[in-house]
């Protein structure tokens, strides 16, 4: 065993304030983003104990949960509780000094989205959020994870958080992706085949290093989805060491280090990588050369296979713990053991979300799309990641493809990732609608009451909602609008 | 915070694998900033048959003596996938001061020692023991971060594992916050170098590209 180490112990290493012993440490953390959900809490909860904000100039606000995505939103249309989160985290970065992107604002979307292209993550970063989706940035080398909000309290008051070394867990992917397949269904078939904890060591979340071939040629985008799915592996969090292609998307981003001091930065990113002798804990090999499009069956980011898979049979799951969860799973989802996959109908269509909304998620969709039809009775919504993705997507007219469609246009938010009380498809409660989705959770009731998920990539998603059932993305070509 | 030293009372056995926070607590029961008020909402789905409907008899938190339940004895990975801390809250506020699981979600297990609410991890073979005896026996049990101890109605011990930090925290009620500020002189020594040796993370924004902060409501 070499001497190494891995870009994981470089980050823990250049933002470690104090070794409390027994594998404890008290880390830096750069920068800190707070939602409207639970924002409100975390500056509420300092200002009852008496404290305030160590930086508040590196502590973020965003409105993206609960905020309305229909066009022509205003303070009119959010609904009650939409309302009451959105002003409790006005007044509260009001009184912090904290800067807000509010609802009305040009780059106002889903924080892990805005965050990145606002060039507000950069490459070395410990950033925190109490949202468990944090790690999505871990695609631009940040040591980034989720929290909650009263260990949110601790990290704006301070600047530092508390952490237990984590087991380093290295994942590599080999081999080429083939046409149609994406990060999407890279991260869902890792969760299929190690489970809903494979990502974690004798129970302690991992911190993941995704390497190989297959994420070297995986661009920005594609990199943060592959991280964002990695909470679902049971992770703590998620990277990617950052590289030219990371570099060269950074550069000139608004809140990126310009010329002279960008340059001082680049050549410490230069160095944020793993030594070839370092330790791991674990390592996962996976290679993608025939790796199909997938789609989840059951209530478990776990419970995926390929597209052109069938339905599970519990009665072959040795494990009666298991076989009891697909029971419970197939009995919620309304699906028959051994029942294709593809051919399944679905009665929604949703493209949006931290995972797969982004510009290259929407030319993917757009091009599986274009001068065909959302079959009849499927409702089909897209919110983009962000307005600034909304405005690129429609100087490129990709909006009139998927209004042509039949799509909903929408506005940018969380949305219909989960279901708030806001946004919503229409379903008549208890009418178990089944909805695809490039979403990252299938939980039962996750997007409403009843309602049945199926989390997949964008094409996937794209090419089921024009044939009114799961549908496997690489029979419908790239686009040529015929068949 | 107040310090955990013993839990005594009901045992409810929920023992599900990868219970998520979504059950626990669904987004659309999370309807204002408020802290309050979730011990209602706890595992909605499961307890009322509709949203604001009748309560299901069947599910264990609905019957007697487990309405009363101060331990949950659960499947692994519980309170997996979304971070809400209302989860812990709803748990919490309906009474529940120990779960007892084959393992948590690394989010949901620090939402419980920030709350005083204790995460024991217990091998699976041994939790699904402990649920069959919750399911005969369910009240008069204890478990005890003095001695890291869980007591069974019927007298059997098992001892448990739990992180020693974590535990010293609980028993004498320390506040997390106070706690780091006893390293105030470390951390001004790693931001004076660090503004050395990591200017971009220091610079002040450009007033042009300046986040607003927001004026008056």
């Amino acid at each position: 065993m070499g001497h190494g180490i891995t870009v994981i112990d470089r980050l823990w290493r250049d933002h470690l304030v104090a070794d409390l012993g027994h594998g404890r440490a008290l880390l830096h953390i750069d920068r800190i983003f707070l939602h409207e959900r639970t924002g409100p809490a975390v500056l509420e909860g300092l200002v009852a104990a008496g404290r305030a904000p160590a930086h508040p100039a590196h502590v973020f606000g965003i409105t993206d949960h609960t905020v309305p995505t229909l066009p022509g939103r205003s303070e009119a249309t959010m609904s009650a509780s939409a309302r009451s989160f959105v002003t409790a985290l006005r007044r509260s970065t009001r009184a912090a000094g904290v800067p807000l992107i509010d609802i009305d604002d040009a780059r106002q979307g889903i924080v892990h989205v805005v965050a990145p292209e606002q060039g507000l993550v950069l490459p070395g970063m410990t950033l925190v959020c109490p949202d468990s989706h944090t790690g999505t940035v871990g695609g631009l080398g940040a040591l980034a994870w989720g929290i909650g909000s009263t260990e949110c309290e601790h990290a704006v008051a301070t600047q530092t958080l508390v952490r237990v070394e984590a087991p380093r867990l290295q994942v590599r992917f080999d081999g080429m992706l083939p046409a149609g397949v994406s990060a999407k269904d890279m991260a869902l078939a890792l969760i299929a085949r190690y489970g809903a904890t494979g990502g974690s060591l004798n129970g302690q979340g991992c911190a993941i290093e995704f390497t190989g071939a297959a994420v070297r040629a995986l661009p920005v985008e594609a990199r943060l989805t592959l991280c964002n799915m990695a909470v679902e592996f049971g992770a703590w969090t998620a990277l990617i060491a950052p590289d030219d292609t990371v570099f060269e998307w950074i550069e000139g981003r608004p809140h990126a280090p310009r010329g002279a001091a960008f340059d001082i930065a680049l050549a410490h990113w230069r160095t944020l990588r793993s030594d070839d002798d370092a330790a791991w804990d674990a390592t996962l090999t996976f290679d993608v050369s025939q790796l199909a499009p997938q789609v989840t069956w059951g209530t478990s980011p776990e419970h995926g296979d390929a597209v052109n898979a069938c339905v599970p049979d519990p009665a072959t799951q040795p494990d009666p713990g298991r076989r009891a969860a697909w029971e419970g799973a197939l009995h919620y989802m309304g699906l028959q053991p051994g029942a294709a996959l593809q051919g399944t109908p679905i009665d929604a269509a949703f493209i949006g979300s931290c995972t797969n909304a982004r510009l290259s998620d929407l030319r993917e969709a757009a091009r599986l799309l274009r001068g065909r039809k959302v079959a009849a009775g499927v409702v089909a919504i897209v919110v983009p990641g962000s307005m600034p993705v909304r405005a690129a997507a429609e100087a490129e007219g990709l909006h009139r493809v998927f209004l042509d469609a039949g799509f909903e246009w929408r506005l940018s938010g969380c949305s219909l990732c989960f279901y708030s009380g806001g946004d919503s498809f229409g379903f008549a409660d208890g009418s178990n609608r089944r909805v695809i989705s490039s979403t990252n959770r299938n939980f039962e009731g996750r997007q409403g009451p009843g309602v049945r998920t199926h989390i997949a990539s964008p094409a996937t998603v794209a090419a089921s909602a024009v044939a009114g059932c799961i549908a496997d993305p690489r029979v419908m070509g790239l686009g040529d609008g015929h068949g | 915070m107040k310090a955990v030293n013993r839990i005594e009372g009901v045992a409810a056995p929920l023992l599900r694998d990868n219970v998520d926070t979504d059950v626990i607590i669904p987004s659309r029961e999370i309807t204002s900033p408020a802290r309050d008020g979730y011990g209602a909402k706890l595992f909605s789905p499961w307890r009322y048959s509709a949203p604001g409907g009748p309560e299901n008899a069947d599910f264990v938190l609905n019957q007697p003596p487990y309405r009363q339940a101060s331990i949950l004895i659960a499947g692994a990975n519980f309170g997996c996938g979304s971070s809400r801390e209302m989860a812990v809250w709803a748990l919490a506020q309906f009474g529940i001061r120990c779960v007892i699981a084959a393992g948590f979600g690394a989010i949901f297990r620090d939402n419980c020692i920030r709350n005083g609410l204790l995460p024991l991890v217990l091998p699976a073979t041994k939790v699904a023991a402990l649920a069959a005896a919750a399911t005969l026996q369910p009240a008069g049990w204890c478990v005890d971060l003095t001695t890291c101890t869980v007591h069974e109605p019927g007298g059997s011990t098992h001892p448990f594992n739990f992180d020693a930090h974590d535990r010293a925290q609980l028993l004498a009620g320390l506040d997390a916050i106070d706690l780091t500020w006893q390293h105030r002189s470390a951390i001004e020594a790693f931001e004076a170098a660090d503004r050395q040796r990591r200017p971009w993370i220091w610079a002040a924004p450009d007033p042009s590209e300046a986040l607003p902060t927001k004026e008056v409501p």
